[in-house]
């Protein structure tokens, strides 16, 4: 049986009892090893999800457990350990006057002794390929880099899960797939769920399953391929679909038959050259 | 306006052991009314230009023409505050820079500094607002009560309210959802075509200069890499790919798809239902040309 990792149950969230509600009655589940990814316009809520799950936020009505914890303020400490968040704004997010002090924070927070600070900062460092500038000050790094470290200085505290809060979208699309293949990697190494939080289909793409927010509401839950399937509906909530999606729309509304949604160009390429072996 | 660089290059504090060329022998000409897309990894040297263009930057070398005014190394133009009521820069995220306390007032601050009178930056402001697809009714609220989207629109207000013949946008889409982008660069493409502007789109996404850009100018550290239409540059893979670019995905796809079925089916600037048509009449076509 999969281990639940992050439960939601029928909780609302608002930030004073005059304002409208941001979080409406929602409800999930997010298993060990599953890498979601949550859409949404902005303003939808996606944000506070991640807030609510690591207890920067608590919500109004409804429950929240981290790996069967119940998340409180008294338990808040503990599941910050098991959570770990790389926000938006790489420089935001930098406190260290180099990369290994930076890196080390999390880590002296939680009284871990020194020398497994240091073996833990190596091995962190490595997995996302920044080992070479442990000693580089933080304004010579460029977003992507600093991002990374970000992600080093989480792991280094070994989470549960990773919460990635629109990481990459102040990168340049250099470091954006920089980003993205770390977190690939790490993942594949260590035991951890994803959560990232996105407007970039490449990340959606890439995930087991896909959580939709529109106005503070669970819109739909499925694979990226039920979801990239229903276009209209996503279009018409303010998201975008990605280019192959589009184009295979198009094919089927000229008299084509696909046999599924495809989600990549290879998978479309594929199907075509299937079609025209057989006319 | 006429835009035109002559092998301008630009230090950063020359003559010291700091010395970096950020732009090197950069010549270009971006005609009066066109709107042109300039796309580069960080670092390309993308800032420096868009800074050249209203003299927050003086060649080093070279020359710039913008329209009547000249900018060329240590010889600053009397004439510097005309050409900036004339160019006008929409930063990237311009909505930290606003700070009065009603939305009118902080449109009313350029325009203002260049000495417009008051009722006629009234008469702009009410012919601005719905332009930006703002509301009268928040002309009066403080701009930091607005969404995120809202003020960035206020923002773009102050720019417009000075009546800029040139506008220049640095990644204005930045940090908005999938749906803010499209609005907001449909609104710039309005107003580029409304008021006559010369449009210069600092920007990563291909989609967007593939979709609204007569001239693409593409940089690699600091000197100009490419430059052309749309169809052109984006129809060279291979030396985009060189410089670490992409192609826009409709682009990638005809390539692979030529690339599999042995047949050619250029980019021409096909709209996705074309491009339909084109793949489907070789799918069904049968045979293989080897």
């Amino acid at each position: 049986m999969r281990e639940k990792l992050i439960e939601f149950r029928n909780v609302s969230f608002r930030y004073r009892e005059e304002h409208p509600w941001v979080l409406k009655n929602c409800s999930f589940e997010i298993y060990e090893d599953e890498s979601i990814a949550i859409i949404g316009h902005n303003g939808s809520g996606k944000s506070t999800i991640a807030k609510l799950i690591n207890g920067l936020l608590f919500p109004q009505e409804g429950e929240i457990l981290i790996a069967g914890k119940p998340v409180t303020e008294e338990t808040i400490w503990d599941i910050r350990k098991d959570v770990g968040m790389v926000f938006q704004n790489p420089d935001n997010q930098f406190v260290g006057t180099t990369v290994q002090d930076d890196v080390a924070f999390g880590m002296e927070n939680r009284g871990i002794p020194r020398e497994d600070m240091i073996s833990r900062i190596e091995d962190s460092l490595t997995a996302v390929g920044m080992q070479e500038y442990h000693l580089t000050e933080p304004h010579r790094l460029s977003g992507g880099q600093k991002q990374r470290v970000a992600i080093a200085g989480v792991l280094a505290v070994s989470p549960k899960v990773l919460i990635l809060d629109e990481a990459t979208a102040m990168l340049d699309p250099k470091g954006r797939t920089e980003i993205m293949k770390t977190v690939t990697q790490v993942q594949a190494k260590n035991n951890l769920s994803l959560i990232t939080i996105t407007h970039d289909l490449h990340e959606v793409v890439q995930s087991n399953r896909v959580i939709v927010m529109n106005q503070g509401e669970i819109w739909d839950e499925a694979t990226p391929r039920e979801i990239f399937a229903k276009k209209r509906a996503l279009r018409e909530i303010g998201l975008d679909v990605p280019f192959v999606a589009i184009l295979a729309d198009e094919l089927q509304e000229q008299g084509l038959v696909l046999s599924k949604e495809p989600l990549n160009h290879e998978e479309l390429l594929e199907e075509l050259w299937t079609l025209h072996s057989t006319t | 306006m006429d835009i035109t660089f002559n092998n301008v290059s630009y230090i950063y504090q020359e003559n010291s052991p700091f010395a970096h060329k950020a732009i090197e022998d950069l010549t270009f000409h971006i005609p009066s009314g066109s709107f042109v897309a300039v796309i580069g990894h960080t670092g390309s040297g993308k800032s420096t230009l868009i800074q050249h263009l209203n003299g927050l930057a003086m060649p080093t070398r070279g020359e710039v023409t913008i329209g009547d005014f000249h900018l060329k190394a240590k010889e600053k133009p009397k004439n510097m505050r005309e050409l900036r009521s004339k160019v006008g820069v929409v930063f990237q995220y311009p909505e930290h820079q606003l700070f009065e306390e009603t939305v009118a007032k902080d449109i009313a601050f350029g325009p203002e500094n260049f000495g417009v009178e008051k009722a006629v930056i009234e008469e702009r402001i009410s012919e601005i607002i719905p332009a930006v697809g703002l509301s009268k009714e928040i002309l009066e609220r403080s701009p930091f009560d607005l969404s995120g989207g809202q003020m960035r629109r206020v923002a773009i207000a102050g720019v417009m309210a000075v009546q800029p013949e040139v506008l220049v946008l640095d990644e204005p889409t930045a940090g908005l959802d999938p749906r803010g982008q499209k609005e907001m660069l449909e609104m710039f493409y309005e107003l580029h075509k409304k008021q006559g502007l010369t449009t210069v789109l600092v920007t990563h996404s291909m989609e967007d200069a593939l979709k609204y850009a007569d001239q693409v100018i593409i940089l690699n550290q600091g000197k100009k890499y490419m430059e052309g239409n749309p169809v052109h540059v984006f129809t060279q893979k291979d030396a985009l790919h060189k410089v670490q670019l992409d192609v826009p995905e409709s682009v990638a796809f005809l390539s692979k798809f030529e690339a599999r079925f042995k047949k050619s089916l250029p980019f021409r600037g096909q709209t996705v239902d074309e491009m339909a048509e084109d793949i489907l009449r070789v799918v069904q076509g049968g045979g293989i040309d080897e």
